[in-house]
Parts: C-alpha cells; structure tokens; sequence
C-alpha cells in the first residue's frame, strides 16, 4: 500500500498522521519550525511570504477555536489568504455531501485544507479525493490523529530534552478515545523513544493498546516512576455518562496529576497537555502552573511547527 | 426446449460425481446423465469442453433491495447480477421496507421474481413485525406464502423472553430460525473489530464477545425449544469453536459465512477503505483462519456471498459513516473457487459448501444434477481469469473490497429450470 502522504518523490504531500511518517520528515519539520523562532528569546514568530498568493481553507466539520487560531495565525505568519469554514459537528445534516464541499473548495483554487472532522479517517478520506495540487492538513480526525499536536509535542521535548533516544515517557488519561495519544505515540517511537508509556483505567485504553509499543500501566505511581515527561491528556465530561468512570472526583484521585504524584518523575521532568485543560479533574492547578509545567510553551511552538509543515508542503513538487 | 451440454466436466457434490459426461435437459428437467434419453432430439447443444458443469449455486443472504431501497438496487438488477455469477437460487433477508413481516409483501416479491423467470426466490421472513424485537410475525402464514425460514437480519432482538418465544413458535411448526449473533449493547456504535486495527486508527470498535455472548444465548435457546437454528455470518474463532462444540454435542445447528469473511481480515481496511466497512466486521487474521478451519472441518456449513448494494452516495463517506455493505453475488463462484486454491481442495467438496449445503439449510430440493431435478446450472471456465471492476458488475451495487483483484473462475452459462438466463460473450 503506498503512503498516501507522500508523493513519488518521497516529500510530504499531506499530513495525515504521525504513523508512518519517515523520522527524517519529522525531524525537518521540527528543524524548520526552530528557524522560525527569534534565535534570541525562543519566542518571537517572524512574518515571511512563503505563502503568498496561496489560499489556506481552515475546514472544521467539529468547532475547535483554538486550533483553528492557530492555524490561522500560522498560515497568516506565512502570508497566505486564510479562509475559515465551520461547517458544523456533521456534514451529512446539511444536504450537501463532503465530497460536494470539498470539490467546490478546490473549484475556488484552495491551496490547503486544514481538517477537523469527528471521524476517525475523515482527512484521509479528503485526502484521497482532492486536486493533485492541492494539500491536506490532519487537524484532527476523530479518536485517530491530530499529527501538528504531536509534532509540537515532540518540538518542546526536544526543546527541553535535547535528545529523545534517552527518555522515559508517559502519557496519562483518556488513550481510548484520544486522537493526540495516538499520533504521540507514534511520534515518539519514530524518534527513538525508548520507554513509552499509558497510563489509564482499563475502560479507557484500546484493546491492543499494546501493539502501538507501549508499556500498559493502571497505577499512577507506578507509570510515573522516574519518567523524563509527562504527557496529560484531556478527559471530556460525556466520558462520565458512558459507564466508563464512575466520577470526576475519583478520576481525578487516581489518575489526576498532582504535586505529589509528579514528585514520583525525575525532579527535572516537563509536564505536557494539549489542552484545554480540566483543572481538577485530569491535572491539579499548582501544577498545571507550577515550575515543571511547559503547557503555555507548547502553544507559542505550535504556531512555528504549524508553519513549518505548511511551508513543507508548499514546497513539496 | 431439449438441450444437451456436451464434453463438460459433471461436478455434483451431493451424487458424488465428478467426471466427464453429457447432460440432457428436457422440460426443464435434468433427462439424463451420460447417453441421451430414448427419442431425445437437442434443439440447442452447449459445447463445454473445457469447462465445469455444476449445480447452479445458492446462496443464502442476497439483499435485492426491494421493496423500499430501489435506490439501491432493484430485482432486476440484482436478478442479473444472479445469473451473471450462476446463482440460481437465493435467500433474501427481511431487511427491507418495510420489511419481510407480512404475506402480502412475499407474495409479491415472489411474483416478481417469477416474472424476471431468472433465479428461485426464497424469502427469509421477519421473525418479529417490523423487525423490532417485540412482537412475533405470523410466521405460519409467512410460510405459506413462501418464506423458507425466519430472521432479524441485522436488527437487534436484545428482549431474551421475545427470542424465546419465537424460537418456541418456530419449533411448533419446523421453521428454522436465522440468526446472527451480535450483541447489540456491547456492538453499540461499533464500526470495526476490537483488535490492532481499531485500536491503532480510533475507529468504535465490536468486542468479540458481542458474537459469543449472542452465540451462547441462541444457543441455549435452541436447546431449550428445540428450533431449527441456522447461525448467519459467524465471524470469529471462538464462535466458530462454540459451534463446533453444539454440533458435537447434537444440538441442531448449522452456520454460514460470508466470503468477505473467508479472505479478508481487520488488515484490508488499509487507510479507512470504505469498502471494507461490513457486517459483521472483518477480524483478525487469527479468526479467518479459524473460519476457514471451520469450513474445513464441516463446522460451517455453507459459504454466502451476503449481496448487500450500496448506492455510490452512501459509500463515499468517510469509513463510520459510510453504509455498511459490499456487491458479491457476482464474486461468489470466483471467491468460491479462490478458497479452495489457497487450502488445496478439490471442486467437489469446494462447491458443496455454495450447493448442497446451503440446499439442505434451505431444506430445498436443489444444488444437484440428478435425473428428474429441476435443470438450475452453472456452467464455468475454472481456468478464465478476469478483474474484479466496478462497472462491469451487473448489480447495481458497485462497491466492493475485491475492486481490482485478479480472480479466476468464469460463469459461461447458467440455467434456470432448463433455460438459458445468462450467457457470456
């Protein structure tokens, strides 16, 4: 089966998923993004044209402020024309098919679609069915990808760790239903992670969570011992109505992270979360904001990295 | 008409025959078997050399789509998509609309498949009305006009005491009850089997034991009221060893699989092929070995092509969304024959499982070529290979996982009671 996010010449066409993605591509975008961080201060995000002329459809099937400022600020950043498209939780209520969305979009010469859809394999099917010209963004697809979130992650690791071939891991909560676990976790062992580990009640894991390359752990003690990162994944309410927790509260006993339990990581360990954040309910507050927390770091990267594949895959032939 | 198939290769499972001889046909009547009947004078001669002349094949789970989802498909189209993969009987599910609940819609589902004169129809009725699990159908009357047994098709039956009542209604006047085990809570939402593939591509995902717990019931069921069970589309190695263990201990059971099940597995969704969204989902590859032992060993009995059109709009979405569902009534014999290359055996046995077996399920006099019966064959290349594509497919279900596969195994003619319905250029 070719890899439908690369062209004949091996450069990223899309980006659809971290799974499968060749470590050299990772590490390019990552390289890229730092070159559009002020050397200085790590912070100050330069304009440049790259994308001028070029037309970026913000496309989201499923509301997200958040990412989609992002990405807009990124695609801006590059000077494209940005165009956002809320179209709502479900495409098939609204008469028109995707597919008839997505061919009138590429009749007005889009560029780029960035894509958030609420089903697992929504970007690939895009992907399959738009213009040779035009490029597809993951923004997240259901409980399968959202590769630009990992890639930051895997950016502000690298940032705080120098190194990934060393590290011990762990990513806490909801792994069922999370698309960023899974493009973390793959993000990760394409690196050379050498310890990734979940940690997560059983209602919440996939069934071969396993064979993704992970050490499985229910004991939040035990998963955390001596990890260089952690990694907290945001738990949604409706979690609670689907007989998969009993309670917030106890959720948060066993599996929240607090002081004490992140006492349990190397003293230099980087708390992570793609946010937005329950505070409370899967991370405590003083830690959310105490001195081992990176979380406002990964939005300030997210807007390079996100540039950074835009203008890959501008460039690509 | 008098026709004579001649220099064929005879293959009938249920005569144990196979060797080459001439056939005659008469009245619509197989007249003999080797010499001509006395007087016998062939208006027409069909030269087979080359090819297999076998019992026309039969299929137990073929959606025509009518009444209520022409959109889909319609009996015309799926009539000829029949005679095209030399189907000349088939079973058709209730789940239509409405569905298969009362006589008048059978009879006149029948009456059109008579008019089309291409393959026997032979309804499956709804076991409960509307197919909604609460209330039973008149299954009696069904039966008179011309259901051959009693289903819910894909549609949940979650209340036990409503499935042991039907079971024991069935039992009073020897209707076989069909049923495809899966669990409708633990199968809620699910698009995919709970393995590797799921897991790694977040798609809602069916637990095996949605199919065992279901199993275990019917099961239970059937040896309490003593009705005839047929289980539809068993999916997973532990089904299949759990009716293997029924059938050892005497219990009357038979089962079916889908040939999508026979060669695919969780692995061929690939990047979300929507084509390989099917029910019941495709497992791993553990499990279709375990289906394939399972026909081996006799433990299921027969293989179904599970026809199921899907209009091109339904499909084109991304995979949850998209209608569950592939073509395959013109893939059945090629997939058929696929089976029996990759586990080395011979046609005989092969062709029973789409023949005599599924006859027997159907309790039909059908599926052999001995002297007297109705004249319902299928004469193919076993040699001819040709590519499965959409738009050459007769149905009007163009979509199928197999789009693209070099398959062996060509439908020459078929025949139904001694006419010819199908003939490739």
């Amino acid at each position: 089966m070719k890899n439908p996010q690369l062209n004949n010449h091996g450069e990223l066409r899309h980006l659809l998923t971290t799974e499968g993605l060749p470590a050299g591509i990772v590490r390019d975008i990552l390289d890229r993004a730092a070159t559009f961080l002020d050397a200085a201060d790590g912070r100050e995000i330069k304009k440049i044209p790259l994308l001028h002329g070029k037309a970026v459809f913000n496309l989201f099937f499923e509301n997200s402020t958040r990412t989609r400022t992002t990405f807009e600020i990124a695609a801006k950043r590059l000077s494209a024309d940005v165009v956002n498209l809320n179209i709502g939780s479900s495409s098939t209520n609204k008469g028109e098919t995707l597919l008839d969305t997505v061919d009138n979009l590429c009749a007005m010469h889009a560029h780029m679609f960035v894509v958030r859809h609420a089903q697992s394999g929504a970007a690939h099917f895009i992907a399959r069915h738009v213009a040779p010209e035009v490029h597809v963004i993951n923004a997240g697809d259901g409980r399968h990808a959202h590769p630009t979130q990992a890639l930051l992650d895997m950016f502000t690791i690298r940032h705080y760790k120098k190194e990934f071939h060393n590290l011990r891991v762990a990513i806490v909560g909801d792994v069922l239903h999370s698309r960023v676990a899974r493009s973390q976790i793959h993000a990760l062992t394409t690196l050379g992670v050498p310890e990734v580990r979940v940690v997560a009640p059983k209602t919440l894991l996939p069934a071969m969570v396993g064979n993704l390359g992970v050490h499985v752990y229910h004991d939040m003690a035990q998963g955390l011992k001596d990890v260089d990162v952690v990694l907290m994944l945001r738990l949604q309410n409706e979690r609670m109505t689907g007989a998969l927790l009993p309670s917030a509260q106890e959720y948060f006993k066993y599996y929240g992270l607090t002081q004490e339990k992140l006492a349990l990581a190397k003293p230099d360990a980087i708390v992570m979360h793609p946010g937005p954040m329950n505070r409370g309910v899967e991370i405590d507050s003083s830690v959310a904001d105490g001195t081992h927390s990176v979380i406002l770091s990964q939005v300030t990267f997210g807007i390079a990295v996100r540039m950074a594949v835009m203008s890959m895959l501008a460039g690509a032939k | 008409m008098n026709i004579q198939i001649k220099n064929g290769r005879l293959i009938d499972p249920k005569n144990n025959l196979d060797a080459q001889q001439d056939l005659f046909i008469a009245a619509g009547m197989i007249a003999a078997i080797g010499s001509a009947p006395p007087g016998f004078a062939a208006e027409k001669v069909i030269d087979a050399a080359g090819l297999v002349v076998a019992p026309g094949l039969i299929d137990l789970a073929a959606r025509l789509r009518e009444p209520g989802y022409e959109y889909k498909a319609t009996l015309e189209s799926e009539m000829d998509a029949a005679a095209a993969g030399g189907v000349t009987s088939l079973a058709c599910p209730p789940d239509t609309d409405p569905p298969l609940d009362e006589p008048g819609l059978v009879e006149m589902l029948k009456h059109r498949a008579k008019n089309l004169s291409r393959a026997h129809l032979y309804p499956v009725g709804a076991l409960t009305t509307a197919l909604q699990g609460c209330e039973l159908t008149e299954m009696a009357e069904l039966a008179d006009a011309g259901c051959v047994a009693f289903s819910q098709a894909d549609a949940p039956l979650t209340d036990t005491r409503v499935l042991l009542r039907a079971m024991q209604y069935a039992a009073t006047f020897g209707f076989s009850v069909w049923l495809r085990p899966q669990d409708s809570f633990l199968a809620r939402d699910g698009v995919a089997h709970d393995g590797e593939v799921a897991s790694r591509c977040g798609l809602p995902a069916i637990p095996v034991c949605a199919e065992t717990i279901a199993l275990s019931t019917m099961l239970a069921l059937a040896q309490e009221t003593g009705a005839k069970l047929h289980v539809c589309r068993i999916s997973s190695a532990a089904g299949v060893e759990m009716v293997r263990a029924a059938k050892r201990q005497g219990l009357a059971v038979t089962c079916d699989v889908s040939q999508n099940h026979v060669h695919l597995s969780e692995t061929d969704i690939g990047f979300f092929d929507p084509n390989c969204h099917l029910i019941p989902p495709l497992r791993s590859l553990r499990d279709r070995a375990a289906l394939r032992a399972g026909l081996l060993d006799g433990t299921i009995d027969a293989i179904c092509s599970n026809h199921a059109p899907v209009d091109d709009d339904a499909k084109q979405l991304p995979f949850a969304e998209a209608e569950a569902g592939a073509t395959g009534l013109e893939l059945l014999l090629p997939l058929l024959l696929k089976w029996a290359r990759d586990e080395d055996i011979p046609l005989l046995p092969a062709l029973a499982k789409a023949t005599q077996q599924p006859a027997k399920i159907l309790g039909l006099d059908a599926g052999h070529l001995s002297v007297g019966a109705a004249a319902d064959i299928c004469v193919f290349d076993p040699k001819a290979y040709w590519k499965v594509e959409p738009v050459a497919l007769k149905s009007q279900g163009k979509n199928t996982p197999f789009t693209g596969l070099e398959v062996q195994g060509r439908v020459r003619y078929t025949l139904v009671d001694g006419q010819v319905v199908y003939q490739s250029a």
